[in-house]
């Protein structure tokens, strides 16, 4: 355990002087004990979402795709729309784990072991849209390249949604591991301190045998940053190639170059929205405010703040290109995104996306948890919208006039959607019952017992 | 010395073993299991066959039911499965004529197309004709003969019936029968003998939507009481008023046809008639006029006076009344380019006013048009009923003056203005006979209903036009415990011969005497012509005074016009699923009909929309909902006949409203109509186009110029636009990352299939979407999933309004907002749109599964078999011609159609699979044709023939405006046509490369 010296202008990533059982007794503590009323409460709602969401999809597959308000205009509309809306969500996650501990941002250890969690649960709800928007679910894994007796029957190599499947499966499978090798070190601690045999032997399974010899250790920073490595060009690449989706296609509002960039910036954006909306409710349900702190908070929130800004700029820019590109059709997809029959969601995502974010130059209101609460909120709001206002508004109206038409969700789409949310939660709070919501072992790196008194010692010799 | 080498040491030593074993194939032999003499099976191996034994069977017991396909036991000798046969037939339901092809599938009926030796109708046939092989297959129909509501055999109702018709006769009573128009000879010859024996039978015409104006006009002007035969196709001008002769005039798809000849255009033929259309309704043809004017229904009359006033001071001939008109302007400039054409021009109305009508015939006569475009001489029969004798037979009823009457293929009670009357008229009558396909309207108030065959399993024959002849066999035994209304009369009359078939052979064999046709001849031809040599008629001008005064009598307050829907036309077809689900022409909606206004009509009523208004007319009020529609003239009100038919069977009863009620005096044109405003719901329609402008885009949508414009370049207004790149202007096939045409990579050795479609002559009409729909087992969904947009049409025909902001009238300037807005007398434009078949297609490259490829012939394919169903292709396609199985449509209660029960399914054509929910579907250019015809010309070893393979589509085309074949062909009309200076691509700058073009539209302005 390196006990480090840092800069007193730095402030301390975990408050409370917390010796290292400390951390162990807090973290385990969720695991330990019982679960309180609100952990019940939520439960119990999540999992009555996700009994909806079962109900809604099952009767999606066994009715047909008819029962949602998708046309023959508007071919997607809520399901893709929650697909990228969930995957770019999980794109926190990763961001932090990979990305910020390639950068050594030691603040990331207080959250990511939660982030990535929500990432895979995020990928799983996408993942499920791809499926339930199929017409025909059943053959689901034909878009696989799997060898099969159907004669020379391959995927089309073409298709961005072949690429998406690559970009989607890659994203998820590496996620899982990178998050699991993470845990194994905290499964062990959970396992050593089992006092049940259940406990026990489940959490020896879980651990896969770690004794945390030097060796163990070792190993397992090297699998860290390795997977890291690997992780990083994911981050960027998933939503780029779900942007492809549409930037290689025809329709305009679609076709346009700026989207990966976008879109990528976009997916940061609302992933850490939404690590602040399930942080902001952890920390105080599992009282971790100690671990993650208002710093943790603003650092977040400033992240938020350049993705935002860059989302807004993004946003003028493709202003800017439909009129300079002379294109007719591109210059009425965006006019009849700003003053069409879609106007609504168009400023909804506009206020939402570009406009709260800036609020957060005020340092005021990037430490307050309520303020943070209600924009990261705000922000989920809008980058859900963001995505329906490019899916809808830009099939809604496209090349023919004859085929413009409008949309309208039906109770079932709203119905899987609400569901989705049970489908994430019921995991994402099974999680906070039953893992290590912090990388306690890791964290213990930074715990500041030598440094703050050093710093007393220093503040001592000064007086 | 020829090397040799050695497989092994073996060889080259000529070991004695080696050499033994050389020539076997198997160097050991093959082990074959030793019996060990223990027992085969051990308890172990039966228990495990036993299991494996019980599974199998309890799995073969949850097998799906079978399905029994029963081949012919005895084939019969015309009959090979999957060879389809045709026999030339004859299409009249009383109101639409078409001479056929029938093709049938192992002995069913599938499809009707038009026969291409008709002289009417041609190949090209309506959407209704189009429509009626499901008719016969409609559940709806009377399955067995019915005495008093109860059923019964033929036998007994015969008995009953003659008993009674004696009853009647030898009591002097009065035998009535009342029919819809009878084009058929030997019908009429059985009619005749019928009434020989019961000497005191009338036969009374009478068509619901009535033409007994223009055959009075007739009567008065020529002493001629019939329609005359128009030739639209030497008309250099046109004049119509209130006429949809395109859509729905007494024999439209021969004046469509007639009418397409005049408006193309090629290197050749460089004329095109000039047409004028003054109407209140914006019609199908007013849409394709040059000139359109909205004239108000109380000018009506006052129009056609003051145009034969302008053209009697033209003629030197003395003028009638004067009569003022709004639309003077555009009357003068009519009048000079009919005096132009004289001789060559034809002036036509839609009114039931005989005034109007003998000055339509005054007019005609000063242009000199009797004996070149109109032809009184040989007359129409397609409709002869005389309003007052209807009146008078109402009379006799009332009066209990009929003893027995038998209503034939007619439905008085829907379609008399004042039904309910003639309704309890019935029951003053002691016999009441109908001969009906269904029980419909009047037959619950009939005591015997003697259910008439379809006309696909009827023997008939008809002179739609004096001379022209055509036949009608059956295509299949009838289905049911049907009777053809013939032979029943036959019957009933006691004739010597009761067998129709016999019946009507005798007729034709004196007909055909000298020549040179046989019985057999005419039946495979199913058309036969008698050269007529009838004198030309002479006019007499002595009425024309007194229509003058009586046609320009002032006129005031709100117009009605009740006019024919293209789907619907008389509503005898209202229970056809796929007519109903025609969207219609000019408004686009499905599943209705509505009182059509104009917006300053509709603001000045204070009604929006939706609303439910009440129309009053005489003492007869209808309550429906309202549509604003453009082209209407103010203080106009339009509804369409044929529908709110009570008993016209599942599918057709309770949709819409009996417009017919309205039509007082049978007139369609009515004045000073009362309006109010009722506190109902809104109403919801279901239309397929719910945007109608084509906000400017018509430089790549929809191109038009002027006859003027095209004679001085034939190209006009038909660049591409070119792309800016860093080389400079490129057109979009420069700009390509892909294999063009003119590159290695695009290679289409065979044939390369594409359509080219001239939007000159495309009217709109639809009928191509009706065959369409035929040809393709395309299904049909229902009211509340069109409102969905999830119509399933593989071919529509996008109409487009002008708006007062399109940006070529505002100097370039664009305000969306305005010009979503449609002009108040807007020009119409269609465009028939189906899968555009690109080379380049977007759907393609999209789909993740390969679903959607192309073909070396140049065709988009759709693989349903290995569609999952991610719609990427509908999104992607710029076209939007790609339609999704939202749901199973069929055996599925939900979309309680054709396709749910399995009468109806025997339409679907065996050689298009019907798909399954959750694929994509679209335009396969008739994919089975063009096999069914590649393969025909292998087995007779050649290439195919020009025009021998033709889509449903093209082939259905009154105009013939979409032309198919291959463009590798070079003789190929299509390929000719396709590098005409005017064909074009729809959305060029995406260079998708389409094998369908266009051909820019051109106005005769």
């Amino acid at each position: 355990m390196g006990h480090f010296k840092e800069s007193d202008l730095r402030l301390p990533l975990i408050l409370g002087d917390k010796s290292v059982h400390q951390i162990t007794e807090d973290i385990c503590r969720p695991i330990e004990g019982k679960a309180n009323k609100w952990w019940w409460i939520a439960f119990s709602i999540a999992s009555a979402a996700l009994l909806w969401w079962i109900i809604c999809v099952g009767y999606t597959v066994g009715t047909g795709l008819g029962v949602w308000g998708v046309n023959k205009t508007v071919d997607w509309a809520w399901d893709i729309t929650n697909f990228v809306w969930w995957v770019g969500i999980g794109h926190a996650g990763t961001l932090i784990s990979a990305i910020l501990l390639l950068f050594r941002q030691k603040w990331r250890l207080s959250i990511n072991r939660s982030a990535e969690a929500m990432t895979i649960f995020a990928v799983i709800c996408a993942a499920s849209f791809i499926v339930s928007h199929m017409g025909r679910p059943w053959v689901a894994y034909w878009p696989i390249p799997l060898p099969n007796q159907f004669g020379s029957l391959w995927v089309n190599f073409n298709s961005p949604l072949v690429w998406d499947v690559f970009a989607i499966s890659t994203y998820f499978s590496v996620s899982l591991v990178f998050w699991y090798t993470g845990l194994i070190p905290d499964f062990a601690a959970v396992r050593d301190r089992a006092k049940t045999k259940v406990r026990k032997f489940w959490y020896t399974i879980l651990s896969f045998g770690w004794v945390g010899t030097a060796k163990n250790w070792q190993r397992f920073e090297e699998v860290s940053l390795v997977l890291a490595g690997i992780s990083t060009p994911l981050v960027l690449s998933v939503h780029s190639v779900v942007s492809m989706d549409f930037a290689t296609s025809v329709i305009p509002g679609w076709h346009t170059t700026i989207f990966p960039p976008y879109f990528v910036a976009g997916a940061i954006f609302s992933g850490f929205a939404m690590v602040q909306t399930l942080l902001i409710i952890t920390r105080k349900v599992l009282n971790m405010e100690e671990y993650i702190t208002i710093y943790h908070i603003d650092m977040m929130n400033r992240i938020i703040l350049i993705t935002g800004s860059i989302v807004g700029v993004a946003y003028l820019t493709e202003f800017f290109i439909a009129w300079y590109s002379g294109v007719e059709y591109e210059q009425y997809a965006f006019i009849n995104r700003a003053t069409g029959p879609y106007w609504w969601a168009y400023w909804s995502m506009m206020t939402c996306n570009v406009i709260t974010p800036q609020l957060f130059w005020s340092k005021r209101l990037r430490e307050s948890v309520f303020a943070t609460f209600v924009i990261s909120i705000f922000v989920n709001i809008g980058m859900w919208f963001e995505r329906f206002v490019i899916i809808v508004t830009s099939l809604h109206r496209d090349y023919l006039p004859s085929s413009w038409v409008m949309y309208s969700p039906t109770w079932v789409e709203i119905g899987i959607f609400i569901g989705s949310l049970g489908l994430f939660f019921v995991p994402f709070l099974l999680f906070t019952r039953f893992f290590p919501v912090i990388a306690m072992s890791e964290l213990k790196t930074i715990v500041k017992t030598s440094s703050s008194q050093a710093k007393k010692k220093g503040a001592h010799h000064e007086s | 010395m020829e090397k040799r080498y050695w497989k092994g040491l073996e060889e080259l030593q000529n070991d004695p073993e080696f050499i033994k074993l050389r020539d076997n194939e198997f160097y050991e032999l093959l082990p074959v299991k030793e019996n060990d003499h223990k027992p085969e099976t051990s308890r172990r191996d039966f228990l495990k066959y036993l299991g494996f034994g019980v599974a199998a069977a309890s799995l073969a017991a949850c097998e799906a039911p079978v399905k029994k396909a029963i081949p012919y036991l005895v084939k019969p000798e015309e009959i090979t499965p999957g060879v389809p046969n045709y026999y030339a037939s004859t299409f009249f339901d009383g109101h639409d004529y078409a001479s056929v092809l029938v093709k049938t599938r192992e002995g069913r009926p599938i499809k009707v197309e038009g026969n291409e030796l008709s002289s009417i109708n041609g190949s090209g046939t309506n959407a209704r004709t189009q429509a009626s092989v499901l008719g016969l297959y409609d559940t709806g129909r009377l399955q067995h003969p019915k005495v008093n509501g109860k059923e019964t055999d033929w036998k007994a109702v015969d008995n009953e019936i003659t008993a009674k018709l004696n009853d009647v006769a030898s009591k002097q009573g009065n035998i009535r029968i009342l029919s819809s128009t009878i084009i058929s000879p030997s019908t009429k010859k059985a009619i005749t003998d019928f009434a020989a024996r019961f000497p005191n039978t009338k036969h009374i015409q009478y068509d619901a939507i009535s033409y007994s104006g223009m055959i009075k006009a007739n009567q008065l002007t020529f002493d001629k009481a019939a329609i005359p035969s128009y030739r639209f196709d030497k008309a250099d001008c046109i004049v119509a008023f209130e006429c949809d002769f395109i859509g729905n005039w007494i024999s439209s798809s021969q004046y469509a046809r007639q009418y397409a000849q005049t408006r193309k255009l090629n290197a050749q033929k460089k004329n095109m008639s000039r047409h004028f259309q003054f109407e209140a309704n914006l019609s199908l043809t007013g849409s394709n006029a040059d000139f359109r004017y909205k004239l108000p229904v109380t000018e009506h009359g006052a129009a056609l006076v003051a145009l034969y006033n302008l053209i009697a001071s033209k003629a030197g001939a003395t003028a009638l009344t004067s009569a003022s008109t709004s639309v003077s302007e555009g009357l003068s400039k009519a009048a000079d380019a009919l005096w132009n054409a004289r001789g060559k021009s034809l002036v036509v109305c839609g009114s039931n006013d005989v005034n109007h009508q003998v000055v339509v015939n005054g007019i005609n006569q000063l242009l000199g048009n009797y004996g070149s475009t109109i032809d009184i001489a040989n007359h129409s029969n397609l409709r002869q009923g005389i309003d007052e004798a209807v009146n008078e037979l109402i009379a006799e009823l009332n009066a209990g003056n009929v003893g027995a009457l038998i209503v034939y293929n007619s439905n008085p009670v829907y379609s008399l203005p004042d039904g309910e009357a003639f309704a309890s008229a019935l029951k003053k009558v002691n016999l009441t006979i109908s001969i009906s396909d269904r029980e419909d309207e009047t037959s619950v108030h009939c005591q015997y209903l003697c259910p008439d065959n379809h006309y696909l399993e009827s023997w008939n024959d008809a002179e739609p036009e004096a001379g022209v002849y055509s036949t009608c066999q059956p295509a299949i035994r009838p289905l049911y415990n049907t009777r053809q209304g013939q032979q029943s009369l036959l019957i009933w009359a006691g004739a010597p011969v009761t067998d129709f078939h016999e019946y009507m052979k005798a007729n034709w064999n004196t007909l055909l005497a000298g020549s040179g046709k046989s019985w057999q001849n005419i039946l495979q031809d199913g058309v036969f012509k008698k050269t007529n040599t009838a004198a030309p008629l002479v006019f007499k001008d002595s009425a024309l005074a007194e229509a003058g005064n009586n046609a320009a009598a002032k006129k005031s307050g709100t117009g009605l016009v009740i006019y024919e829907m293209t789907a619907m036309g008389n509503g005898s077809q209202a229970n056809n699923p796929w007519l109903l689900e025609f969207p219609d022409p000019i408004s686009r909606l499905t599943w209705d009909n509505y009182f059509a206004v104009s917006i300053t009509y509709a603001n000045t009523l204070g009604i929006k929309q939706g609303n439910i208004i009440e129309v009053k007319a005489g003492n007869k009020s209808l309550k429906g909902p309202v549509l604003i529609q453009p082209g209407l003239a103010d203080n106009t009100i339009a509804i369409a006949y044929g529908f709110g038919r009570t008993h016209a069977g599942k599918a057709g009863n309770g949709i819409g409203v009996n417009a017919y009620r309205l039509a007082n005096g049978f007139q369609h044109l009515i004045s000073g109509v009362e309006v109010s405003k009722t506190i109902e719901d809104d109403h919801q329609f279901a239309g397929i186009q719910t945007h109608h402008t084509l906000m400017g885009r018509n430089r790549d949508i929809l191109k038009e110029t002027t006859l003027a414009a095209w004679t001085q370049d034939s190209a006009s207004n038909n660049t591409v636009e070119k792309i800016t790149t860093y080389k400079g202007k490129q057109l979009p096939h420069e700009v390509d990352l892909w294999a063009t045409e003119k590159q290695p990579g695009f290679d289409k050795p065979n044939h390369l299939w594409g359509m080219v479609i001239d939007l000159n002559s495309c009217f709109g009409c639809g009928s191509c979407v009706v065959a369409c729909t035929a040809e393709n087992n395309v299904p049909v969904v229902g009211k509340d999933e069109i409102r969905r947009s999830r119509e399933m049409h593989w071919i529509r025909i996008d109409r487009y309004y002008s708006s007062d902001a399109d940006p070529d009238k505002n100097e370039g300037k664009k305000d969306y907002s305005k010009m979503e807005i449609p002009s108040d007398n807007p020009q119409v434009v269609f465009q028939p749109m189906m899968c555009q078949h690109c080379n380049h297609a977007p759907c393609e490259t999209v789909c993740p599964v390969a679903a959607t490829p192309h073909s070396s012939e140049g065709l988009n394919m759709m693989a349903y078999n290995r569609c999952v169903g991610t719609r990427y292709c509908e999104n992607n396609c710029p076209y939007k011609v790609r339609r999704f199985n939202w749901f199973k449509y069929f055996d599925n209660d939900q979309f309680d159609y054709n396709m749910n029960n399995s009468t109806g399914k025997m339409v679907l054509n065996p050689d298009v699979i019907v798909r399954s929910r959750g694929v994509m579907e679209k335009c396969s250019l008739c994919v089975q044709r063009i096999q069914a015809g590649k393969l025909q010309a292998k087995k007779e070893g050649r290439r195919p023939h020009d025009g021998e393979i033709k889509t449903a589509c093209a082939q259905a085309c009154p105009a013939d405006a979409i032309v198919f074949g291959d463009y590798l062909n070079k003789e190929s009309e299509a390929a000719k046509m396709k590098e005409d200076p005017r064909s074009y691509h729809v959305l060029p700058a995406l260079n998708t490369q389409p094998n369908i073009y266009y051909q820019v539209k051109v106005r005769n302005v």
